[in-house]
């Protein structure tokens, strides 16, 4: 009773090769917003750090521990928030962040997936100084 | 005496089964037998009423029922009366019952409460809760290499006369046996009061509470075969009676005069309000499940399951498991796999029907002692037969390949 198909489908090898070799992993030194996020749900960390340049993510970085689908949505994240202005980052969503993972994710995995994005829209708007409504 | 053992004949009667589950998630909530979901059933269709109040007859077949599964459970864990046997919805309401009614009144500023780093966070946080009230000061039994409470540290703090020790007759995250009768006389000696957390205790391990000695005793139906929302508080009658409410209204109550109130009698003094009356029935049918199986059947089936998946778990390459050999430990088995989050084992496991835990397992400061943020966890009860474990073994060399 082989399921092989149905979890290469979800363990798309993109995600593993993102899970594996993560991008942009690790820190920065005097970053302009730092921020992390847990899930009290299994315990994970991401946390993220920033280095903005005239409203422009210049560098990111991000580290934790997590899953497969957390750590290859927040390697996913950094390669489209670097070089991206600021504002235009805050206009990431849900939808931006399940497409570009592009696989079906039940909703006892979807705070997972999410879990990058959290760490950007509060940290990014922290440094705005506005409060926002977590997801 | 142990009778044999029918799994076989015993997964007839939970007809979960037939959808080709794989359960291995029991410590978490059982799965429930057509006896308790039958019992509940006909109570909503044959005699569905309110209890304790009406003159009518199957008011009083509904009371009669409801009131039958005290004698069941006293019967099941020794307890001296049934007015020791209050119904809850379930470990944790208990554990909270004892800190707000008897903590409240007893633990001051200054106290010493022990609690052990193994614990569920239900057997934590109400304590916290209370110390940071009254001012009172919490330590922590560690564990030992092995996973099991480091007893010298626990005879330690002995030494500094508790108000309260509480922790659990069995890890529902390691499925380590705690030497609970040993620890409760050295915390009675001691002069501490004693609170058993039996949510693991009670459906695998079973229980004497007057045995055991301890003064407190909470366990939930639902990881008994019974329903979620009927559990167990026995509490020693005097302790009890000398207990005000925890929570206060309809049912709980002798006279009501607008001058004040007076309480009713053990055990009604502590269940206020509209009772869950089809699950406390429903928990009277899994009592019956259960005794006429035997509690030394169901911990000889455990313990042989257990040593199967040990084994079998212990042959897997890059695979550690957590907590006490297996002679030592409940049907309960905490592991990690090199390079697999236990969140994406749980969903590869999940498309062979294999349902298994990842997490924390409601136990944090363990998790952080371990130095890990979780871990899968497979558990076992009276149904549990070794083709799931078999199964399980199949879905970690499926996880092991994908990402290899």
């Amino acid at each position: 009773m082989s399921s092989t198909a149905a979890d290469d489908q979800f363990y798309r090898e993109y995600i593993l090769d993102h899970y594996k070799n993560p991008r942009n992993f690790g820190r920065l030194e005097n970053p302009d917003i730092s921020h992390e996020e847990d899930n009290p749900l299994c315990g994970d960390v991401i946390g993220m750090d920033f280095r903005v340049k005239d409203g422009v993510i210049e560098d990111i970085r991000f580290h934790g521990r997590g899953c497969a689908i957390s750590q290859a949505s927040a390697s996913l994240l950094t390669e489209r928030l670097k070089g991206l202005r600021l504002e235009d980052a805050k206009k990431i969503g849900k939808a931006d962040v399940l497409g570009e993972l592009g696989i079906d994710i039940s909703p006892a995995r979807i705070k997972c997936a999410l879990l990058s994005l959290k760490v950007l829209k509060v940290g990014a708007y922290g440094l705005a100084g506005n409060d926002e409504d977590e997801e | 005496m142990i009778k044999t053992f029918d799994v076989a004949a015993i997964r007839k009667d939970f007809p979960i089964f037939e959808t080709g589950i794989a359960y291995l998630d029991s410590a978490n909530t059982s799965q429930r037998p057509r006896q308790v979901t039958g019992a509940m059933l006909e109570y909503f269709e044959k005699f569905n009423s309110n209890i304790h109040r009406a003159a009518y007859r199957i008011a009083e077949e509904a009371t009669v029922r409801y009131e039958a599964t005290r004698e069941k459970v006293r019967e099941l864990i020794n307890a001296s009366s049934t007015k020791e046997v209050i119904y809850t919805r379930g470990t944790t309401e208990g554990i909270n019952l004892v800190a707000y009614s008897w903590g409240r009144k007893h633990v001051k500023q200054g106290d010493l409460i022990v609690l052990t780093i193994i614990d569920h966070h239900s057997n934590i946080v109400p304590w916290q809760i209370l110390a940071a009230e009254k001012g009172a000061t919490i330590e922590y039994v560690d564990i030992d290499e092995r996973g099991e409470l480091r007893q010298d540290q626990f005879r330690k703090l002995l030494e500094r006369s508790p108000k309260l020790v509480a922790f659990g007759q069995v890890s529902n995250a390691l499925g380590t046996i705690n030497p609970a009768t040993e620890m409760v006389a050295a915390a009675k000696t001691a002069g501490a009061t004693v609170l058993v957390d039996g949510a693991q205790g009670a459906p695998h391990q079973g229980v004497d509470v007057r045995a055991l000695g301890c003064d407190f005793y909470a366990f939930s139906g639902h990881k008994m075969l019974g329903p979620t929302g009927a559990g167990i508080l026995y509490g020693r009658r005097e302790l009890l009676e000398a207990m005000d409410p925890f929570m206060s209204g309809g049912d709980m109550i002798k006279t009501v005069r607008v001058e004040g109130t007076t309480y009713h009698d053990l055990p009604w003094k502590f269940e206020a309000g509209t009772q869950a009356i089809a699950e406390v029935i429903g928990l009277g049918a899994a009592v019956d499940y259960l005794t006429a199986l035997g509690m030394d059947a169901v911990r000889a089936h455990e313990r042989e399951i257990t040593e199967y998946a040990f084994e079998a778990l212990s042959d897997i390459e890059g695979l550690t498991l957590y907590g006490p050999p297996p002679s030592r430990r409940a049907g309960v088995i905490s592991f990690s796999i090199e390079g697999i989050h236990p969140h994406d084992l749980a969903t590869i496991a999940d498309r062979d029907q294999v349902c298994l835990r990842a997490g924390h397992h409601c136990a944090m400061p363990l998790m952080t002692r371990l130095g890990v943020a979780a871990t899968a966890r497979a558990s076992f009860y009276v149904y549990t037969q070794k083709d799931e474990v078999d199964r399980l073994v199949g879905s970690i060399k499926e996880a092991q390949r994908i990402f290899a």
